[in-house]
């Protein structure tokens, strides 16, 4: 757990900005310092909304250090095709998992165990506890 | 029996279909969904047809699981994975026979379909694409055009129909009284076989 080799998280939004917000909160919450590798993939490659199989192989091929793959999702045809992309095999590095967790706090909690060092069972557990928090 | 000729001309003819239709399918879509399912079927289909242009698939299995990649790939919406994989898993159960039967296919897309209850967690009467599709799979074997009537028919049976899946559920009862669009071009999906089998003239619908 020298942080060497560390879980990439990928945010598949149908949104471009907000997919990119999100990892921008989730880096600055996560630590002070170096956080693990996370990418952003969203909105359609022309800039709409909607969701790329290619932005997120890329942003997979981007974060993938040999430690598993995180992928968050938002919703409808965001987890579609990520569990499309998954059932194919081929499509997505080897280790890369679907993550099912709030998108926005489950991006926190994922980022931060990720960055200790946690493995991918222990990044996935951290943001699907996610959903328990209340809040109200 | 179905040769390669013919998945060509399904598909083909599935993107006519389409593109007749897309401002259609766009209207029932912007009565309970996001307005987009028009454009982004005849986007995905065009680009079917293009890569099928250019990689020249020669099996009936092969046409279909090329076909269902491109969906995936370039859709955007959630049409594309659903119908990727109704495709692709189709494909996938023909094999790389060079002719398939009736029966086979019809086989095939039965396990096409039951991904896709899968993946979107569907079932019959939830006002999906599945309640033009079941229907039409059980009729397949037997007739092309019984096939395609009885997608018609399911997917008008959406209309009195409250959605249970997608962003059409959200709006709860309001859903009700309006034709779900997925089952809408589903029925064309359907309707485009008998139509690359010639059996689709003489207006007997």
């Amino acid at each position: 757990m020298s942080g060497e080799k560390q879980v990439g998280i990928v945010l598949v939004s149908h949104s471009g900005p907000v997919a990119k917000a999100v990892a921008e909160l989730a880096r600055g919450l996560a630590a002070g310092g170096a956080t693990a590798p996370v990418a952003a993939a969203g909105g359609t490659s022309a800039g709409g909304l909607g969701t790329s199989a290619e932005l997120i192989a890329e942003a997979a091929r981007a974060v993938d250090g040999g430690a598993g793959i995180a992928l968050l999702v938002d919703l409808g045809s965001a987890v579609l095709t990520v569990k499309s992309m998954l059932a194919e095999g081929g499509e997505l590095p080897g280790g890369a998992r679907l993550v099912d967790a709030p998108f926005v706090e489950g991006a926190v909690a994922a980022l931060v165990t990720a960055s200790a060092g946690g493995d991918l069972d222990a990044v996935e557990a951290a943001a699907t506890d996610a959903y328990g928090y209340r809040k109200a | 029996m179905l040769d390669t000729d013919f998945f060509r001309r399904w598909m083909a003819a599935t993107a006519a279909a389409v593109g007749r239709e897309a401002d259609r399918l766009t209207e029932l879509d912007a009565a309970i969904g996001d307005a987009d399912h028009g454009s982004n079927m005849r986007r995905g289909f065009a680009a079917v047809d293009e890569v099928l242009e250019k990689e020249g698939p020669t099996a009936p299995g092969d046409v279909l699981t090329l076909a269902g990649r491109q969906l995936i790939s370039t859709v955007g919406g959630a049409s594309g994975p659903l119908y990727g994989t109704l495709l692709r898993r189709t494909g996938k159960a023909l094999g790389d026979a060079q002719e398939v039967t009736a029966d086979q296919l019809a086989d095939a897309l039965g396990a096409g379909v039951a991904a896709v209850a899968q993946l979107g967690g569907a079932q019959a009467g939830d006002k999906t694409m599945l309640d033009a599709l079941l229907p039409a799979v059980e009729v397949l074997g037997t007739s092309f055009v019984e096939a395609r009537d009885a997608a018609l028919a399911g997917a008008l049976a959406t209309v009195p129909l409250r959605a249970r899946k997608g962003r059409a559920s959200y709006l709860g009862e309001r859903s009700i009284g309006h034709q779900d669009p997925g089952a809408a071009s589903a029925a064309l999906l359907v309707g485009a076989l008998a139509e690359a089998s010639g059996t689709s003239g003489g207006g007997d619908a």
